[in-house]
């Protein structure tokens, strides 16, 4: 499995959820794991996605998801989930 | 399973906390490429840097995507070139010629330093140590990337007073080439005592003999994370105090050891060490001086500065030791005055002199470090300044380091600019009574007392 954690941040409006995951659906990237907070009209997600089988290099969804955010108006980060681990586990 | 509040936190410190890698440093022997032809040498030494580097930049890039977080530099650190160019290089100019050669090297692969215009003469000079060491003014006047070091003394050996002596002149003699830019030469020019083998940080570093054939070493860094973290104990105790640094330390480091071994995977190259450093930016907010602020001090260079500094330092250590399977380097809090925007403000009020900052050296990694000081300032001052500071590493059995730079035609209540990651500088006076007698001695200041273990 090859883990990645995407965030999505941003003010609340329709559609944030859907045009993310359509675009993960498209480049065969599975979700994992979703949750999400909204605070003072901020909308906050974290996914986890498995990239094992994705259609396309890793850094090239990078640079499209934080395209696909900017069309939606969010900021959205992917970044290997091992930056997270290694930080927070011992 | 990770959770969103540990993703958050992790991407605060990277946004707004200015959390990066700072550099990726790739060592890479060059002792094979020694020949008794100039141009045989020069040949071998372009080739064996840009094939082993090709894709240091690239990697740099791509692991820096993959984890979201900023990889600053990308350099290289090499064989000190006074061993390399022993054989074929005859006069200085040799030398100069080498250090064109390593200027397009570093060209040619991206990287923005390349360290190891080195000389190690901690106890005695050859003849082609010190052909190199008379070029040093010349080729950091002819070469952009290119930086220097000279190692003039260490516990085990002493000091070479000759070497201290010496690099005063060179020190004043780069300073007047380079005029023409706040004599910025010296911002590549580093005199050490006990210089370590492994250190990825410039100007200072070199690929020691004692080292593989290439080698992959990282440094760290965060100041402006472990500031945040203090902040929001500002009443705590002691106790509490070195835990948050303690804590933050850990997960820095911890970034640096991923990206260390994915450089490592992804280049085939060995790795060697993280170097511990918290070292900081001209950006506001990436500060060891605010660190010291938020410790409690109005003003760094105020009583208590240096305990501070103790405390930070040993605490960093602790946290990062336990993240890291191998620490190395220089490994502590560094004090660059031109490239901390808290340290620039604290000598432009007054409330840092030189002889604190050198106090502070005594508890910290690595020295006088980037510090502007009045271009009138003599030979024989400037190499009183590098004995004093490569005392305290002799008798403390610990990495000093100067880094001065006189900035010719400018005196006290001016500014130095270097730009960049070097920032810029205040010009610091520095005490005017004469250490000529003393410095116009021959020979070694023997190695202390303590050294003798065996």
């Amino acid at each position: 499995m090859e883990k990645a954690v995407i965030t999505v941040v941003g003010k609340d409006t329709v559609g944030i959820i859907a045009g993310i995951c359509t675009y993960l659906a498209a480049r065969n990237v599975n979700i994992l794991d979703i949750s999400q907070t909204i605070v003072k009209e901020y909308f906050n997600m974290m996914m986890i996605v498995d990239l094992s089988k994705a259609s396309q290099p890793f850094g090239e969804i990078v640079k499209e998801l934080s395209s696909v955010g900017e069309e939606i108006g969010v900021a959205v980060h992917c970044q290997r989930e091992e930056i997270f681990t290694k930080m927070h586990r011992i | 399973m990770i959770n969103v509040f540990e993703v958050n936190e992790t991407n605060k410190m990277i946004e707004q906390e200015k959390l990066d890698v700072r550099t990726i440093t790739m060592g890479i022997s060059l002792l094979d490429c020694c020949d008794s032809d100039l141009e045989m040498t020069k040949k071998k030494i372009y080739q064996k840097i840009t094939e082993y580097a090709r894709d240091l930049v690239k990697v740099g890039e791509e692991i820096a995507c993959d984890y979201g977080i900023p990889i600053v530099n990308k350099r290289i650190s090499i064989t000190p070139i006074s061993l390399v160019g022993a054989s074929c290089c005859k006069t200085s100019d040799d030398y100069v010629a080498l250090a064109r050669v390593l200027d397009r090297a570093a060209k040619e692969v991206g990287v923005n330093f390349i360290g190891g215009y080195s000389a190690l003469v901690s106890k005695g000079m050859t003849r082609s140590d010190e052909l190199l060491i008379r070029s040093i003014p010349r080729a950091m006047e002819v070469t952009e990337r290119v930086c220097s070091s000279v190692n003039v003394g260490s516990t085990k050996t002493g000091l070479n007073m000759d070497a201290v002596r010496m690099m005063g002149e060179i020190v004043l003699e780069t300073a007047e080439r380079t005029k023409d830019q706040d004599s910025i030469g010296c911002a590549k020019l580093v005199v050490f005592c006990n210089a370590p083998d492994d250190n990825p940080f410039m100007a200072g570093a070199f690929h020691g003999v004692t080292e593989a054939d290439a080698i992959i070493n990282v440094g760290v860094s965060g100041p402006g994370v472990v500031k945040c973290a203090l902040e929001q104990i500002p009443d705590a105790d002691f106790e509490t105090l070195c835990e948050t640094i303690k804590r933050t330390a850990f997960k820095i480091t911890r970034v640096g050891q991923l990206v260390a071994q994915e450089a490592s995977r992804r280049l085939g190259v060995a790795f060697g060490i993280i170097d511990l450093s918290l070292a900081p930016t001209p950006a506001v907010g990436d500060s060891v001086a605010d660190i010291l602020e938020a410790i409690g001090l109005e003003k760094v260079g105020a009583p208590g500065t240096t305990a501070a500094l103790a405390l930070l330092n040993d605490q960093v250590k602790k946290g990062g030791v336990m993240a890291s399977s191998y620490v190395g380097g220089l490994s502590g809090a560094f004090i660059p005055v031109s490239e901390d925007q808290g340290m620039i403000d604290a000598v432009a009020t007054g409330a840092l002199t030189i002889e604190k900052l050198e106090a502070m050296t005594c508890v910290c990694s690595v020295g006088l470090d980037m510090i502007a000081i009045p271009g009138d300032t003599s030979a024989a001052s400037i190499s009183g300044i590098i004995a004093d500071e490569a005392a305290i590493g002799m008798v403390n059995q610990k990495t000093t380091a100067v880094r001065v730079i006189p900035v010719i035609g400018k005196g006290v209540g001016e500014t130095a600019q270097f730009g960049g990651l070097l920032g810029y500088a205040p010009i610091i006076p520095v005490n005017r009574w004469s250490c000529g007698q003393f410095i116009s001695r021959k020979g070694r200041i023997p190695a202390p007392i303590h050294s003798f273990k065996n």
